[in-house]
C-alpha cells in the first residue's frame, strides 16, 4: 500500500494542530470577553477626566499649560502599542504599516522621530526599523495595569516639556467588532482642542491649595489613563484578532483533513483492487 | 430622609463605587474635608487614605484610595483615584527604568536571538550527554 502510512501520520499531526489551534480559539473568545469588560471599566475615570479639565481650562485662562500650547513642529514621538505574542493575524503588522508610512510623510517634512515602545512585537520590529527607541515596556500580560505605563509615559511627557519633541502620538489597535480592528494614531500632545469641553459656565472652584499644581497633576494622569486605555483596547484586539485567526486555521486544518483522508482512502482502495487482481490472475494461472 | 448627593469613586482601571451618599469624609492634601450635599465646587488633590462614606440610609462605606483628586459639584461628588501610591521619585525611576530596558533592548539582540543561542546551548549539552552515556555501555 503506497504512501498509505506517512499520509495516515500526516492525518494525525494535523489533527493533533487543530486541537491546539481550537484551543486557542475558545481560550481567546473568554479572554477577549474580560479584556472588553476592562475597556469599558476606563472610560468613567477619563470622562470624569474630561470634564474636570474643561472646568479648569475654561476657568484659568491667564495659566497656559504647555499641553495644551501648539507649537511648530521638528521632532515628533510614538508611543507604541502592540501585543506581546503573535498568532494574531496582522494585527502588529497593519499597526507598524501605518507607523512606517506616517514616518515617510514626517521625513518628507524632515521632521525626526523617537518612539516609546509597549509590547514585544514592536520592540523587536522598531529593532529592525532602526528608530530611535527611548522607552521599552513589555510583559502586561492578560491584566495590564496603569503602573505598567508610568514609566513610559513620563519619558515621553518629560520629552515634550524638554522641548525634545514637540508633538506626542499614540498607536494602537481599536476594537470596531469582533471581526474588525483597526490601527489608529491619535494625538496626545498637544491636548487637541476637540478634547477639552467648551462650556459656557459663570461659576468656578474653589480650590486647595492652588488650581496649577491640581491642573498638573491632572493632565499627566489624563494622558496616563489615555494610554492605559489604548492598552486595554489593544489587548481586546488582540484576543479577538487570535481568535479569528485560530478560527480561520482550525478550518484550514479541517478541510487538510478531508482531502486527505480523500487521498487515503483511494490509495487503499488500489492496493485492495491490486492485491485482488493479482490473486485472481495467480488463481488463472494455477487452474 | 437625609438629603443625599450622587458620589463617584472611579480609577484609571475600574468604577470603585457609585451611588448616593448623605456625606463623604477624605483626606485632601490641606486636610481632613467632609463633604454634605450641596457643598460648594471643590476640587482639591487627595492623600492616600480612607474614603468614609455614608450612604443613603446610613449605611458607612469605606475605601481605600491612594491619593488622586476630588471634585465636588452642589449635585455630585467625583473622587478620581490613583490606582498606586504616587511619588515624584517612583514615577522617575519608572521612567528611568522604561529607559534602561529601552537600550538594553535596542543594544543586546532581541529574545529570538536569545532563543537561537540557548537552543544551541541545548544541543550542545544534549551531544555531550550522548557521548558519555556511549562510554560507559562500552
Amino acid at each position: 500500500m503506497a504512501g498509505g502510512k506517512e499520509i495516515k501520520s500526516k492525518i494525525g499531526s494535523i489533527n493533533n494542530t487543530r486541537k491546539i489551534t481550537s484551543a486557542m480559539e475558545k481560550v481567546a473568545v473568554s479572554k477577549m470577553r474580560k479584556a472588553q469588560e476592562r475597556v469599558a471599566a476606563t472610560r468613567p475615570y477619563a470622562e470624569g477626566m474630561r470634564k474636570v479639565i474643561g472646568n479648569i481650562a475654561q476657568g484659568n485662562i491667564e495659566y497656559r499649560h504647555p499641553y495644551l500650547s501648539e507649537r511648530d513642529v521638528k521632532r515628533v514621538g510614538y508611543i507604541i502599542i502592540s501585543t506581546d505574542r503573535g498568532l494574531c493575524g496582522g494585527l502588529n503588522t497593519n499597526e507598524f504599516k501605518k507607523v512606517v508610512l506616517e514616518m515617510k510623510s514626517w521625513k518628507n517634512k524632515n521632521v525626526e522621530a523617537e518612539f516609546a515602545v509597549i509590547g514585544n512585537k514592536a520592540t523587536a520590529f522598531f529593532k529592525r526599523f532602526g528608530g530611535k527607541v527611548v522607552a521599552q515596556q513589555t510583559g502586561s500580560g492578560d491584566v495590564p495595569r496603569l503602573a505598567d505605563v508610568i514609566g513610559t509615559v513620563k519619558v515621553m511627557l518629560q520629552a515634550y516639556l524638554d522641548g525634545r519633541i514637540d508633538r506626542l502620538f499614540l498607536v494602537y489597535n481599536t476594537f470596531v467588532n469582533t471581526m474588525k480592528q483597526e490601527p489608529v494614531i491619535d494625538q496626545l500632545l498637544p491636548l487637541p482642542k476637540a478634547d477639552i469641553a467648551q462650556k459656557e459656565h459663570n461659576w468656578d472652584y474653589l480650590y486647595e491649595p492652588d488650581p496649577q499644581p491640581i491642573l498638573d497633576m491632572l493632565l499627566d494622569r489624563y494622558i496616563e489613563s489615555q494610554v492605559y486605555q489604548g492598552v486595554v483596547e489593544n489587548a481586546a484586539s488582540e484576543h479577538a484578532a487570535r481568535m479569528v485567526a485560530m478560527k480561520a486555521a482550525t478550518d484550514n486544518a479541517g478541510n487538510l483533513m478531508d482531502d486527505l483522508k480523500l487521498v487515503y482512502n483511494k490509495a487503499r482502495q488500489a492496493a485492495i483492487t491490486q492485491e485482488l487482481s493479482e490473486i485472481v490472475a495467480g488463481a488463472a494461472a494455477v487452474g | 430622609m437625609a438629603m443625599t448627593v450622587q458620589l463617584d469613586v472611579v480609577s484609571a482601571e475600574e468604577k470603585i463605587f457609585s451611588g448616593l451618599v448623605e456625606s463623604v469624609q477624605v483626606t485632601g492634601s490641606e486636610g481632613e474635608l467632609g463633604i454634605l450635599p450641596f457643598h460648594a465646587p471643590l476640587l482639591t488633590p487627595l492623600k492616600p487614605g480612607m474614603v468614609r462614606i455614608v450612604k443613603q440610609f446610613g449605611e458607612e462605606h469605606v475605601i481605600y484610595v491612594a491619593g488622586g483628586v476630588l471634585e465636588v459639584q452642589p449635585d455630585s461628588i467625583t473622587v478620581l483615584a490613583d490606582v498606586a501610591v504616587r511619588g515624584e521619585d517612583l514615577d522617575e525611576q519608572a521612567a528611568l527604568d522604561a529607559q534602561k530596558r529601552a537600550t538594553e533592548a535596542m543594544q543586546h539582540a532581541g529574545a529570538d536571538f536569545n532563543y537561537a543561542e540557548a537552543a544551541a546551548q541545548l544541543a550542545e549539552a544534549i551531544a555531550q550527554l550522548r557521548v558519555i552515556q556511549k562510554l560507559r555501555k562500552k
